[in-house]
Formats: structure tokens, C-alpha cells, sequence
């Protein structure tokens, strides 16, 4: 015999001026190998329609779905819900703009995150089509690519302390750009560059060690090991520039 | 009612969209992309396989060139592409390639020494030159000879669109993400921009611009089972057809994938049939070699497709609650190998069946995974029927893939294309003045508006979207599926024609407020039903099989009649079909058809004839 499932989930439309915020609860059958997807979007064709949540790649690979799921920011999309209790409460993630329900705005979050940490490759070289590429070794390739592994779903500013407090904090995510960038020797700054972008409690020191940034993360990177290593170099320059060197 | 105003407007901010947008900035135009979601959240970003370009530094890809490349491709499209754009794709790809390695992909690169690869389950040895190293890498995907499948590890389309957007950020190209088009502005003859539905609002907003670009790749999401992502929709597509006045190209070449994990259809990639997994019946017997002794489970993915679902329908289908499908066996590679070389495919199969490929089979079915056909453009990505539209990506039919798409050539496509038609559209704006004519621009907004009120009001009826919707689903799913036939496919025409009756009585149970879901469904369903009825009728017509299209009623490929592109477009809105006229498939055939060399022999003597290179090249089909 199946499950019946119990939903409460976060309703409130800021649009409507009849809306407020509220818990909604929804029951529901659960079916063989169901997903978090597949209840909410039963759930939005079978019950209410006007409910809002945002999944896009569905397989867990882009991050479009973070939400609070039974007290922890997490990716729906990867969620069965053999692995949760009958009842389920979904809230929307915490820090981000609200657009309604279970739906928030990271993206002009992350935008501003790249506008604060430069977040591309800086270099006065100018590509030329005509020369073969410059050469890396694969090892330094790859661990570019672990630092690069981010999807931008926004677990990590949700379960921070220190985001919940100040909303202009950089967040593990965009420590973890600038450690992407500082890790590629492509990219010409250095940490005196680095140090003008999060040497402050906006950046590196507004981290107060909390670490729930990692224990979220659905894509497992090394955030305790990267934003440790980060401050280790911060408070050296911060010296080294305190004794004018 | 805010109106923004832009050099070059981009529908889309995928890789295809985004890299135009850098064009164009770099030009010294401005450029907004407009997205469903934050632009790093795009499909894009999910494609694993590989980005091919004949960069030749690999093991296994010594002696490789552009026109390899080339042949591979054109091959693969069973000479259903355009050779010229083929060739000047397979010309660009690594310089692209190496561009982005400037911009900061974090590509994998050469370790000199011995490789291994696997294919048809056997380990291929090769050996990578030491004065190579730390050059791009490529490793062997898609089934091609040379190995060019260039990789950033585990996450190439993550590893390239990260990168893309960051060049993006860094020239200030504005990304106007939870935006969603939902009409073109035009006069009959050039484009302006388009009328948006804020989605985090649910406002309207109206985009100006010289130039406008459809790039919001696919449309699987009018299937039953994809593998594509929830916002794969069709959505730019539906811009471009509710014009009526340019055409979509090929919309009935659709590209099916053998593995789709059930019941989520998420991909399950080739590397396991690669790495010799094989697939079982009900009874956990294998199949796919009975038919042709000697040939094993690695065909093209289309072949595959075709006979598994001859297997199931013959009876050999594992019965289950999400309907049959058939078992993926990896478990003579151990739980170790499973560990190091498919890691992905193991945390998918113990996220949501709960399985444990090492001791388990692995539950998979045919999808719906790519469209050859879009929007038709031409060479410089330009749309024939409206001066100042472009297109690129998966959403264009440039005609890159023709009838299958190779292996790899997706994402490649999309960043090659994307930097061509930058270049062409920043050369298009030099010295273009437009005006805009505020009555158009009105008219249009009006127009959107009184269907929004219409839909909340149920002015045309109370049919429920999500049912209409299933319909057109189930419609594809029984008519234009892997295998075709003319009475299916007349069958699924009729019913998509009562869909598409249903499509226009569709009014909203709620109350439509805000970023309401349900009235973005309904804004672009009766364009959804006119796409399906356009894939649908195109098979019908054409009565021959190539690539992807498999007619089993016309089982050979047939090049006196059909070496053509469907061109479809819907001349008037109330018109209950397309209306369907062909343009040759290539201007020039520097590669004349021949075989593709695998599959049940329909394509003649020559495939058979040519057996080793051809065989092995037709592999090329996949990835």
C-alpha cells in the first residue's frame, strides 16, 4: 500500500493583494520512485495551479530547484520521497528575493556576486586564433575544475549565518569564485587584487566558521578546506601590507 | 508599460545566445539576453558528452582535420545537412575551442603515455605524443574515428557556459533572467524586439532592438519522454511561428535516445554501452544481437532506439507502473570501475530508482533527446522572411545535423554558430538605423494583453492546459515516436488537430496574478500543438526513411525524392495545418550520399560496400 503524503508548503504571492503568507498543506499518493519534481508538479496540474516552484534540468545538475526541505536547503529535483517522512514541509530559501511560494530570485544575487568579485579571468593577453592554445597540466586543470564545480543554486547563502545577518556578505559562493580564480594562473591578479574584494567582513572576515555552507552543498565542494585557506592568505597580505612590504 | 531599449536583443541565454551576445559587445554594441532562469542554469549546461573540434593533440586523434570532421558529420546527418555549413563548422570549431581555453575552461588536457577507450565493450589502446602535453585533450565520443571530443572532466557544457557567462559579466552584457518573450514586435517585414512577460512580477515589458536572436534551444517538452530539461519548451520557436511569416526547417528530424532512466527520463549516457553494457529484455536475455549476428549492442543511437522498441512491442518489454522499458546491464563492470569511470550514472540509478547498478539492472527506455529541425536560417543565421531576426543553437536549423545529429556536435554547434552569427549580426548593425513605429509596438502589447485577460477570463472556454498539453503528448508519443508509419501518422495528425481545437479554448482555473505558472503554460500552448502538428505532418509527407526518421512503411532512404528540408510555417493563425513546401537539402554535395553503413540495410549496396571505414564511421550518429 502506497504512502499518502503530506505537504505543507510555503503560499504567498506578493502580486495578489489577497495573499499572505502562509503554510498550505496538500495531500498526495506517493507513487513508485517519486521525486520532489514529480509531487510538486502533481500537485500544481492536479490540485492548484497557480503554485510556484522552479525546476529546470530536473537530473540535479543545474541547481534551479533549491529549497528548504524539512529544515535543510537542498536540491528538490534530486529529493525521493521514500527518503523523507509522511509529512514535508517545503519553505522557500531564506536570503534570496521572494517571487512567490517556493520560488526566489538567486539570479540577481549571483549577478551581483560577479560584478563584486570580477568574476571572470583577468589577463592582458589577447587571444590569437592563429596560435596553438598555451599549454596546463592536466592536474592544475583539474583542480580548477573541482573550484569550478559551483551550480549557483544558492544552498550555501541560505544556511549562512552571517548571510542571514548582512545581505551584501559574499557568501561561500563567491569566496569559493574568488579561490576559483586565484587557483588559474590565467588570471593575471594577485592577492593584493584579491585582498581590495573580500579582504573585509563583506568577504573573508565576515566568516564567522560556521561551515553549514559545506554540510549544504549538494555538489560537495571543499568549502571549509577553500575558505580557510583563503583567510590564511588574506591575513597574510593584510600583514604584509601592514608593514609595507 | 517599461520599455527597454537594446542594440542586439537575445532570446535566450543558453551557450548559442550568450556567445552572440559577446560578439555584438565586443563589436561595441549593447546586448541584453533575455532567460526563463539564471542564464548558468540553462540546458547547456547539463551536456556531458564532449565538445567535438579537430584539434588532432589527443591519443587518438593524430592525423585529424576539419574535413574529417566534416565527412563525420555529414555522414551522421544521413545527407540530410547543409555541407557548406558543415564545413565552415568543422572549420572554426578549434580555433572556438582554443578561445575559450583563453577565457578560462578549465579543458582537460594531455598527460602523454597510454590511453584507453572503450568501444563495442573492447579497450582501445592509444598512445598520446609527449611533445603534446598540456595541450587541449579530446577523448573518444560520438563513434567517430578520431578521437575530438574535447572535455572539461565531468562537466564540459557546466565547464563552457560558466565560462561564457563570466565573459558575458565582464563586458557588461546585461542577462534579463525569470524574463520570458511572448511575442515578436514586426511589421510584416523587420523585427523590433519583443513584448516579455516579467516572471518575477508577471508584468509586461516591451524589448527594442535592431537585431533579435531565437536561442532558447529545444523543443522535447512536447513529448512524452525527454530527456530535456522543463524549460526545453518550444517557447522561442512559437515566436517565430506565430509570425507566419518564416519558416521552421526539418521540425519532423528528431533524435531519440536509447538509455532514459525510468520513469524520470533523465539521460543516461552512451559511456555504458561504450564501456560494453548491453541491454536485456524481460526475460534478462540480450536482443539487439539477434537480428544481425555479428552486430552488438553499439549502433547509433537511432538504430538502437528502433530496436528496442520492435523488442517491446514483439513482447520483450518489462511491464511496470510507469509503462515498459527495458534493462541497462553494467554489472560486469564491478562496483569499482563503476566508481571511477560512470560515477555519474551510479549516484543517478541511487538517487531515484534506488538501484545499485554493480548488482542491479538499470530500468531504461527511449526519449525524445534532440530536434535537428528549428527555426530555418541561413548561413549567417539569419531568418528568411524577417530582416533583422536571427537564430542559432538547437532552436536553429542551420542546417548543421540534417538528420541526426553527431555525437558532441551539439555543444560545438552552439558556440561555433553563436561566434559566426555574432560576427554577422554585428556586421548587419554597422551603419543600421531602424525606426520603430509606435502604433506596431502598440498593437502588439495590446494585442498580448487582451489574450492574457481572454485566457484569466476563460473568454474562449474553460479547457484545462495541463490536459491539453497530455494530449499533444500522447499524440506525439503514439504517432511520431522512434518508428513511423502512415497510418500512425495520419492518426496523430487528426488528434492534434482536435488538440489544437482544445488548445484554443483553454482558460485558466486560477487567478492568473503575478508570476502565475499556469498562465505561462497556456500562453504557449496553442503554439506548443501547432510545433507537434508541424513535426507530425512533415513525417507524414515524407515518405522515405533518413537518420532519425524511420518510416516502416518506406524503410529505404530515398535520394531521387527526398534529398530535401521540410520547410513549415503556419500562414495564418486560424489555419488548422502548416503548410509544408522543401528546399534541396544542400546547395552543393562536395560529399555525395552514400551509405551511412549501419542499421537494416536500407540505405542500399553502397553501406554494405564500403564496410569497414563506413561502418565505423557511421557509429558517428551518436553522442
Amino acid at each position: 500500500m502506497n504512502r499518502q503524503l503530506l505537504f505543507n508548503i510555503f503560499r504567498y504571492n506578493p502580486q495578489d493583494p489577497e495573499s499572505a503568507p502562509h503554510l498550505e498543506r496538500f495531500a498526495l499518493d506517493e507513487s513508485d520512485a517519486m521525486t520532489l519534481h514529480l509531487a510538486l508538479t502533481r500537485i500544481r496540474e492536479e490540485q492548484d495551479p497557480s503554485l510556484q516552484f522552479d525546476f529546470c534540468c530536473r537530473a540535479g545538475v543545474c541547481g534551479s530547484c533549491g529549497m528548504v526541505i524539512n529544515g535543510r536547503p537542498g536540491l528538490a529535483c534530486r529529493v525521493a520521497t521514500r527518503d523523507l517522512p509522511d509529512e514535508i514541509t517545503l519553505l522557500p530559501l531564506p536570503v534570496f528575493q521572494l517571487v512567490g511560494d517556493l520560488s526566489v530570485d538567486t539570479g540577481s544575487w549571483f549577478r551581483d556576486m560577479y560584478d563584486a568579485t570580477e568574476s571572470w579571468i583577468h589577463t592582458r593577453e589577447l587571444f590569437d586564433p592563429a596560435k596553438p592554445e598555451k599549454r596546463m597540466d592536466n592536474a592544475l586543470a583539474e583542480s580548477i575544475h573541482e573550484l569550478d564545480r559551483c551550480v549557483e543554486c544558492g544552498c550555501c547563502v541560505a544556511a549562512c549565518a552571517t548571510a542571514r545577518l548582512r545581505p551584501d556578505f559574499l557568501g561561500a559562493a563567491g569566496l569559493n569564485r574568488v579561490a576559483r580564480f586565484r587557483a588559474d594562473p590565467r588570471d593575471e591578479r594577485t592577492d593584493r587584487d584579491y585582498y581590495e574584494i573580500i579582504g573585509n567582513d563583506l568577504g573573508i572576515f565576515g566568516c564567522m566558521g560556521l561551515l553549514a555552507c559545506e554540510d549544504v552543498c549538494p555538489q560537495h565542494l571543499p568549502l571549509r578546506n577553500r575558505l580557510g585557506f583563503l583567510r590564511r592568505k588574506m591575513g597574510v597580505t593584510a600583514l604584509k601590507q601592514f608593514f609595507g612590504k | 508599460m517599461q520599455t527597454v531599449y537594446t542594440d542586439v536583443l537575445v532570446i535566450g541565454a543558453g551557450l548559442a545566445g550568450e556567445r552572440v551576445a559577446i560578439e555584438a559587445a565586443q563589436a561595441g554594441f549593447s546586448a541584453i539576453c533575455l532567460s526563463l532562469v539564471p542564464a548558468r542554469h540553462s540546458h547547456s549546461a547539463v551536456a556531458q558528452g564532449g565538445m567535438q573540434a579537430a584539434l588532432g593533440n589527443c591519443a587518438g586523434g593524430e592525423g585529424d582535420s576539419p574535413d574529417a570532421h566534416f565527412a563525420d558529420t555529414v555522414r551522421g546527418s544521413d545527407w540530410g545537412c547543409d555541407q557548406e555549413v558543415a564545413q565552415l563548422f568543422a572549420e572554426r570549431a578549434p580555433v572556438e575551442i582554443r578561445q575559450l581555453a583563453h577565457w578560462g575552461v578549465p579543458w582537460s588536457r594531455v598527460t602523454p603515455g597510454a590511453h584507453t577507450h572503450f568501444r563495442d565493450g573492447a579497450p582501445i589502446e592509444r598512445e598520446a605524443r609527449p611533445e603534446n602535453a598540456g595541450l587541449i585533450d579530446a577523448s573518444g565520443f560520438g563513434g567517430t574515428d578520431k578521437w575530438r571530443a574535447c572535455r572539461a572532466f565531468d562537466g564540459t557544457g557546466h565547464g563552457v557556459l560558466f565560462t561564457v557567462d563570466n565573459v558575458c559579466a565582464k563586458l557588461g552584457v546585461e542577462v534579463h533572467d525569470k524574463t520570458e518573450a511572448i511575442a515578436l514586435i514586426q511589421d510584416g517585414e523587420m523585427c523590433f524586439g519583443c513584448v516579455a512577460r516579467c516572471l518575477r512580477t508577471g508584468e509586461l515589458r516591451v524589448y527594442l532592438s535592431k537585431a533579435s536572436v531565437i536561442a532558447t534551444g529545444g523543443f522535447g517538452r512536447l513529448f512524452l519522454h525527454s530527456t530535456n530539461a522543463v524549460i526545453s519548451d518550444g517557447g522561442g520557436h512559437i515566436l517565430v511561428l506565430n509570425t507566419g511569416l518564416a519558416p521552421m526547417g526539418n521540425m519532423e528530424a528528431v533524435q531519440f535516445h536509447p538509455t532514459a532512466l525510468v520513469p524520470t527520463d533523465i539521460l543516461i549516457g552512451d559511456a555504458c554501452r561504450d564501456h560494453g553494457g548491453t541491454l536485456l529484455d524481460a526475460n534478462k536475455e540480450r536482443f539487439l544481437n539477434i537480428r544481425e549476428p555479428g552486430d552488438g549492442e553499439p549502433a547509433g543511437r537511432d538504430e538502437v532506439c528502433r530496436r528496442m522498441v520492435r523488442h517491446m512491442r514483439q513482447g520483450g518489454g518489462v511491464a511496470s507502473p510507469h509503462g515498459e522499458h527495458l534493462w541497462l546491464d553494467i554489472r560486469h563492470l564491478g562496483a569499482e570501475r563503476i566508481a571511477s569511470e560512470l560515477p555519474a550514472v551510479r549516484e543517478l540509478c541511487a538517487r531515484i530508482p534506488g538501484i545499485d547498478p554493480a548488482r542491479q539492472l538499470i530500468p531504461v527506455r527511449p526519449a525524445q533527446h534532440y530536434g535537428m529541425g528549428g527555426v530555418r536560417t541561413g548561413k549567417d543565421g539569419h531568418v528568411p522572411g524577417l530582416k533583422g531576426l536571427f537564430a542559432v543553437g538547437e532552436a536553429a536549423c542551420w542546417d548543421l545535423h540534417g538528420f541526426n545529429r553527431l555525437g558532441g556536435n551539439s555543444l560545438a554547434e552552439a558556440v561555433v554558430a553563436g561566434g559566426m552569427v555574432g560576427r554577422k549580426i554585428a556586421e548587419f548593425l554597422q551603419g543600421a538605423e531602424v525606426t520603430f513605429n509606435s502604433a506596431v509596438i502598440d498593437d502588439e502589447v495590446k494585442r498580448q494583453t487582451e489574450r492574457i485577460g481572454g485566457l484569466i477570463r476563460c473568454k474562449a472556454g474553460t479547457e484545462n492546459v495541463y490536459k491539453v498539453r497530455q494530449a499533444m503528448r500522447q499524440a506525439l508519443d503514439e504517432g511520431a515516436n522512434v518508428l513511423r508509419t502512415g497510418t500512425g501518422l495520419a492518426a496523430c495528425v487528426a488528434s492534434l488537430r482536435e488538440t489544437l481545437d482544445r488548445a484554443r479554448r483553454v482558460g485558466l482555473k486560477s487567478n492568473g496574478l503575478g508570476v502565475n505558472p499556469e498562465l505561462s503554460a497556456a500562453l504557449k500552448i496553442e503554439g506548443q500543438v501547432k510545433l507537434a502538428l508541424m513535426v507530425a505532418l512533415g513525417a507524414l509527407k515524407r515518405t522515405e526513411s533518413r537518420g532519425c526518421h524511420h518510416r516502416e512503411d518506406f524503410p529505404a532512404r530515398d535520394d531521387g525524392a527526398w534529398l530535401t528540408r521540410t520547410l513549415a510555417t503556419w500562414k495564418n493563425p486560424d489555419d488548422d495545418l502548416p503548410t509544408l513546401e522543401y528546399e534541396p537539402a544542400s546547395p552543393a554535395y562536395p560529399l555525395p550520399p552514400d551509405g551511412r553503413g549501419h542499421g537494416d540495410g536500407q540505405t542500399g549496396a553502397s553501406g554494405a560496400a564500403s564496410a569497414p571505414a563506413t561502418a565505423r564511421n557511421a557509429d558517428a550518429v551518436r553522442g
